[in-house]
């Protein structure tokens, strides 16, 4: 055990015990508390949060905002957004059990973002680079025309003012609302990705829990480097429908960010908490190239 | 005769009637050729006023008919000399897609497609035409044999989707696809697809980043099969019928979205009634838009194809 493990380990301790302690506390003021949904630890919200949003006890990464996820891979006030403004239409006057337009709607509320990534320009130490960080929770992460119109845009910007890209990818796939049109987002980002490969700048996937579907088929996997965080779940066709496909149970690694690497679709696992740092050590061994 | 859809079933039935007339005229020595043509008018009128107004649940029903024209019949109705060049180069042949080269009008073109069978022995060799990664990776090495001899490429689509399984993971179906999108975008050879049944999802598009797009009459192009749009939206896989209306899959939609380039007509009845037809006006649809993109160099191509992806989708600002 090193010595860092041992101070881990401790650490996780003394948060146990105070979580133990803390029953009567958690009665008196739920809105303080929660629990870990993979270990069940009764936890302090603040703790999760000084913690990258990650259960002090069990390591399990709870999925993150785009917000926030910026706010953790970039110098602080570096971080400047970008075609912010781009708003998704209905063209297809699509309704389901709802219609797309209230979908759309209640997303907007829900998120306080127009759709599902942020793009901009920003430095990871003192590494400046554009990014697009997508958010899960506007209706999924999915990659409709605004989603497919950002990231080229983006990636466009980037070959103008050589810079690199990081592209952090949460999504369950294309927009069904938007039907072809969202399709041809993936056609749309990845003749893109081909103009940023033939103007010689780096390009790196962040593959984020879960990513799946048109993003995985697209833009999500077609980086120089890919890194995907610890214990994501990263796959073309969900789980579900393999299983309801081949009518066998799947093991239960399967599509994970480890099973990836086992397989070599992915250069890099990391952790949360080393992610800055990764990139910051990419970024770095790329700008010979760049002016 | 092919299987009947169910509505084509009025029409059967006009047929029956002509055929107990001419029996009857046949017994009776009676003169009843008027009324036979008659009916044979009408049922002629019928089935045109059918066919122009389908809705896109029995448009599927026809792209998913089992005797459609597969890839190889239209290989083998519009091409001569097809040479099939099999295999990913390091380790598979995925049968779901084939490809090779031939020659169309005398010149020389590479043809590659997904494959589907017509029996139940063939549909497991070709695998229902859902391509495995391994069979992304064949196509994009004969993209890029076509692009190395400045052979134009002609793709012809009907899938229900790329597979969805362990190996299919494993072997990184998503990334093979998009590296096929990246890799299409660069080629400087001229591009034509076509979607001849269905053309479902990242399966479909990953042959399909090309100069021109078609659509057969009653094949459709959509990001999600409609019983996996159902089975998600609805919950309820059975609701396929009002997904495929919602998701708005057929031709005259996609032009007005601006993702075809155009509709290849079928013949009356469908594609399966009269192969040749089929093939004529699919090879005649090939041969104009080769025309079209002949004079322009490989630099034009390459901006042609992203400029037309680039402009689709939908936002305000």
């Amino acid at each position: 055990m090193t010595v860092q493990d041992w101070f881990e380990k401790r650490k996780e301790a003394q948060i146990q015990r105070r979580a133990l302690e803390a029953r009567v506390e958690i009665e008196a003021n739920p809105d303080l508390w929660t629990k870990c949904v993979h270990c069940n630890a009764q936890l302090l919200k603040k703790d999760i949060e000084e913690n990258s949003m990650v259960c002090p006890v069990c390591d399990y990464h709870f999925r993150v905002s785009a917000r926030t996820r910026i706010e953790q891979l970039f110098d602080e006030g570096s971080f400047e957004e970008y075609f912010g403004d781009i708003k998704p239409t209905d063209p297809l006057d699509f309704v389901d059990t709802e219609s797309y337009k209230d979908r759309i709607a209640k997303a907007q509320e829900k998120t306080g973002l127009n759709d599902a990534v942020i793009t901009g320009i920003g430095t990871i130490e003192g590494h400046k680079t554009a990014f697009a960080v997508m958010d899960f929770d506007f209706m999924g992460g999915s990659m409709g025309s605004v989603v497919g119109e950002k990231v080229t845009r983006i990636i466009e910007k980037a070959i103008e003012l050589r810079l690199p890209v990081i592209a952090v990818t949460s999504s369950g796939g294309a927009r069904m609302q938007e039907s072809a049109l969202s399709l041809m987002q993936m056609a749309k980002t990845s003749c893109a990705c081909a103009r940023l490969d033939e103007a010689g700048l780096l390009y790196v996937n962040v593959i984020t829990d879960p990513t799946f579907g048109g993003v995985t088929a697209s833009f999500g996997t077609l980086g120089d480097i890919i890194v995907a965080e610890q214990g994501a779940r990263v796959g073309f066709a969900g789980r579900r429908v393999i299983e309801q496909t081949i009518r066998q149970k799947l093991p239960s690694d399967f599509q994970t960010a480890e099973y990836l690497m086992k397989y070599g679709q992915v250069d890099i696992v990391s952790p949360r908490k080393e992610l800055r740092d990764t990139l910051a050590n990419i970024l770095s061994m790329h700008e010979q190239g760049v002016q | 005769m092919s299987t009947a859809f169910d509505f084509e079933k009025p029409i059967l039935e006009i047929q029956k009637e002509i055929e107990k007339l001419k029996q009857m005229s046949l017994e009776s020595g009676m003169d009843l050729n008027k009324d036979i043509e008659t009916l044979e008018h009408e049922a002629a009128e019928f089935k045109k006023e059918l066919f122009e107004n389908l809705n896109p649940a029995q448009k599927m029903q026809i792209a998913r008919h089992p005797e459609r024209p597969k890839f190889l019949d239209y290989v083998n109705l519009m091409c001569t000399d097809f040479v099939e060049l099999h295999g990913d180069r390091v380790g598979t042949d995925d049968r779901a897609i084939v490809g090779g080269l031939a020659k169309l009008d005398g010149r020389p073109v590479m043809i590659i497609g997904t494959m589907k069978g017509k029996s139940t022995k063939e549909n497991l060799e070709y695998n229902f035409g859902m391509p495995q990664p391994e069979g992304y990776r064949k196509a994009l090495r004969l993209f890029y044999h076509a692009n190395k001899f400045n052979l134009p490429i002609i793709t012809i689509i009907d899938t229900p989707g790329a597979y969805p399984g362990i190996s299919a993971e494993k072997h990184a179906q998503g990334a093979a696809i998009a590296y096929n999108l990246k890799e299409m975008q660069k080629l400087k050879v001229p591009v034509i697809a076509i979607v001849s049944g269905e053309g479902c999802s990242g399966g479909a598009l990953g042959l399909a980043v090309a100069n021109k797009v078609y659509l057969l009459e009653h094949a459709y192009y959509t990001v999600i099969s409609p019983e996996g749009c159902a089975s998600i939206l609805w919950r309820d896989a059975s609701k396929n019928l009002e997904a495929a209306t919602a998701l708005k899959i057929t031709a005259p939609h996609l032009l007005k979205f601006g993702i075809i380039d155009g509709m290849i007509k079928e013949p009356m009845g469908g594609a399966h009634t009269d192969y040749e037809v089929m093939a004529n006006e699919m090879k005649s649809t090939i041969l104009n838009a080769l025309s079209e993109l002949d004079g322009m160099s490989g630099e034009d191509l390459r901006n042609q194809r992203y400029d037309k992806f680039r402009k689709m989708g939908s936002f305000i600002e």
